[in-house]
């Protein structure tokens, strides 16, 4: 199979992550979705990688999986604490810092 | 000690005071503030003593001793040094300055003893005699500049010293900026002699001056006139005269110490100092001669019917100033300088009586409010009466000698102008006596009025706390005159200066009688050594008819005004009744203020409007408003981006990531 189907599906998953990002309002989705838009990178990432031959892609795909676990730690993180203060699960009502 | 030394002591003991009181008010209990400013002045004047011994001791070509403390202003073409000049003319100023304010310092230490800013009045009074003291010494024009500008100051702070007072307040500032007007002058004159000179110290002016300028040199006439214009805004001249009858807002000891002793002689004693320049410049003495003439005649008609009894003394010193100008410019120096003398006796003596009836009548100053007070303060009535006589140049009184000195020598000058302003002076000498004794039959003659009833009692009349001018009420903390009044007759520490002022005010002009004395003219001869006009003396026979002449208008002034106020009391006000309108135009001061008013003031006002309204609000605010404007309207651009939406923040980074996709790949391509 050619590198392009690859690639077109990783676009997909990352177009699919990035308007998740921007439409949902539920915190846990948004994260759900920067997951998608992330794997939808190491989708290319690691195509790329076999249609070269080397490891170099494979490596910055597993870094990048570090950083989403790191992010995710954070974002669940966050999505508790708003849970604990009772505040509404839902990132438009968090809007505080408007200017 | 050398004189120079001496003058630097004459300088640094009021400085001292004044730096003491004004450091230790908190600390010093009762009037020991007043003593110790007193003592200052004391120094100075045993200061000037001893300058005019060291002066005297040396040969008559040297008696111009020069000291400098250091260099003052140092550069190519320019060298001015904090320096002053001891000879024969500042040492007698010095001595009539320190002398006399010594006198009218003991006199405050009561006048003053309840007022509330004990400490700050005796300050500033050890300031303005420093101040004084400064243009009279400098011994170039910039430390005389700067001495001038200090007299001006002190005379603001003296002037408006009751400051909750508003009437004081904007006498001070009337002052103050008339005064300024003078600096100016002054300021003007020195740059104008300094481009022809190129020196600014007396000595090196005078020098330079007969090479630089011919003879009635259009610069040197307008470096006189700018001179003049100084010497009017101070003494009190036409028509910068407006201020001075304001100026007895002021605590009736400081009217004594700016008529008398120091402020008001200042332009006399300039015309004086620079005589080389108005000798160089007979044009320009011209108008000084005329205005001093004019001024004497106008401030004469003036004092005969005002009421306010300060006033009427204050009038009476333009007038007299007018005398002097009108001497010194007329080249009589010694007789100008004379009449300054016996006039700070008489004129300080006046003000002390004054100021002691004033407070027999709780703080008022008009006569209508007088009366009769010859039994109630005898000793105020008989020195107010020695005061007015010497006023009034009455037969070997000090003013006698003196004012008929300076119309001898004016007739003596010949020509068609000098006889003319003489007789003017003649005339005007004649309303001096009148209103003289005016004051003397209005105050202490006719009906006691219920203040010397409760005085003749032994008791003292409490005046009501209000403004004399306005009526409007008053306490009496500080910013307002004190609670308790104080008379000579009662105050040792007033009878005293008032005693000696009285003697000099009678035996004064011993200095100075012609044909028999001129001790005085002799003493200054060495400044005046000079001038082509030491020489032009009136002769004897000249001399005699000038004082038999000014003594019989004297005594006929003296006459008239026994005859209208005691034979025929109320004839005046029939006068009145058949002249109003010259009563009328008298009162008002001939419209001067008035004058001004419409001239300068509200022309100023309409300026200061239309700065405010046309170019503040429009221009100014248009500009400013115009920038926030603009910086507001960005501001708010850039927040509606901060909408505080998370998701809005993801979109504009996809948007800004896709856009630089985009345009790398269309760059690529």
């Amino acid at each position: 199979m050619s590198p392009g189907w690859f690639v077109a599906l990783s676009a997909v998953i990352f177009c699919i992550g990035v308007g998740g990002v921007l439409m949902r309002r539920n915190p846990l989705v948004v994260l759900l979705c920067l997951e998608l838009m992330l794997n939808g990178g190491n989708l290319a990432l690691i195509s790329f990688a076999r249609m070269h031959g080397t490891g170099d892609g494979q490596i910055f795909a597993l870094i990048v999986m570090v950083v989403a676990a790191c992010e995710v730690v954070v974002g669940l993180g966050l999505i508790v604490a708003m849970y604990r203060r009772r505040l509404a699960i839902d990132v438009d009502s968090m809007s505080e810092l408007r200017g | 000690m050398s004189a120079g030394a001496y003058g630097w002591l004459v300088l640094a003991s009021p400085l001292a005071g004044m730096i003491l009181i004004a450091l230790g008010w908190r600390v010093l209990p009762g009037r020991s503030a007043g003593w110790l400013a007193a003592l200052a002045i004391l120094g100075s004047f045993v200061a000037s003593v001893g300058a005019l011994l060291a002066l005297q001791s040396l040969p008559e070509e040297e008696r111009a001793v020069t000291s400098s403390a250091f260099a003052y202003a140092q550069t190519v073409g320019v060298d001015v040094d904090l320096g002053i000049l001891v000879d024969p003319l500042s040492v007698f100023m010095v001595l009539v300055v320190s002398g006399v304010s010594f006198l009218i310092h003991v006199y405050s230490i009561a006048y003053m003893g309840s007022d509330r800013g004990y400490a700050r009045y005796f300050a500033y009074l050890n300031f303005f005699v420093f101040s004084m003291l400064l243009l009279v010494l400098a011994g170039n024009f910039v430390l005389l500049t700067v001495g001038w500008a200090f007299v001006g100051a002190a005379s603001y702070l003296l002037i408006s010293f009751w400051y909750r007072r508003d009437t004081a307040t904007r006498a001070g500032i009337k002052a103050f900026v008339i005064n300024v007007i003078g600096d100016v002058g002054l300021v003007i004159a020195t740059f104008l002699l300094f481009s022809g000179t190129g020196a600014l110290d007396y000595a090196g002016v005078f020098e330079a001056a007969p090479e630089a300028f011919n003879r009635n040199d259009g610069t040197l006439v307008a470096a006189c006139l700018m001179l003049l214009v100084g010497a009017f805004a101070k003494s009190g001249q036409l028509p910068l005269h407006t201020w001075l009858p304001d100026a007895m807002e002021g605590p009736t000891p400081v009217s004594a110490l700016i008529h008398a002793a120091t402020m008001v002689t200042a332009g006399v004693y300039l015309i004086a100092r620079t005589h080389p320049l108005f000798e160089l410049a007979p044009a320009a003495a011209d108008v000084g001669a005329i205005v001093g003439t004019a001024t004497l005649f106008f401030a004469a008609t003036v004092a005969l019917v005002q009421t306010d009894l300060k006033r009427i003394i204050a009038y009476s010193t333009i007038s007299q100033i007018g005398y002097m100008i009108l001497g010194v410019s007329a080249f009589a120096y010694g007789a100008g300088l004379f009449h300054l003398m016996t006039h700070a006796f008489f004129k300080a003596l006046l003000f002390m009586a004054a100021g002691s009836v004033i407070g027999a009548v709780g703080g008022n100053q008009s006569i209508e409010r007088m009366g009769g007070f010859r039994f109630a303060m005898p000793f105020t009535h008989v020195t107010f009466a020695i005061g007015a006589l010497s006023l009034a140049a009455f037969p070997l009184t000090a003013g006698f000698f003196s004012k008929d000195e300076i119309l001898a020598f004016t007739l003596n000058r010949g020509g068609t102008l000098y006889p003319t302003l003489a007789v003017v002076g003649y005339v005007g000498a004649f309303m001096t006596a009148f209103y003289a004794f005016r004051m003397v039959f209005r105050v202490f003659w006719g009906e006691p009025v219920p203040e010397a009833l409760v005085l003749e009692r032994g008791d003292m009349p409490h005046g009501e706390h209000a403004n004399p001018a306005t009526g409007e009420p008053e306490d009496s903390d500080v910013g307002f005159p004190g609670p308790d009044h104080h008379i000579a007759d009662r105050e040792r520490s007033m009878k005293a200066p008032m005693f000696l002022l009285a003697l000099l005010a009678l035996v004064g002009g011993a200095v100075g009688i012609p044909l028999v004395s001129d001790t005085l003219e002799h003493f200054l001869e060495p400044t005046f050594a000079e001038s082509a006009f030491i020489e032009q003396v009136p002769s004897e026979s000249a001399e005699i008819t000038g004082l038999v002449v000014g003594g019989l208008v004297g005594i006929a002034g003296i006459l008239l005004a026994r005859e209208l106020y005691l034979r025929r009391p109320g004839s005046t006000l029939a006068m009145v009744a058949r002249m109003p309108r010259l009563h009328r135009f008298l009162e008002r001061k001939w419209y001067f203020d008035e004058l001004f008013d419409v001239v300068f003031v509200r022309p100023a006002k309409g300026f200061g409007r239309i700065g405010r309204e046309g170019i503040e609000t429009g221009v100014v605010q248009g500009l400013m408003g115009g920038t926030s404007g603009i910086v507001r309207a960005g501001a708010h651009l850039a927040r509606t981006v901060q909408s505080g939406y998370l998701r809005a923040y993801a979109l504009l980074l996809v948007i800004g990531l896709s856009a630089m996709a985009l345009y790398f790949l269309i760059v690529s391509a």
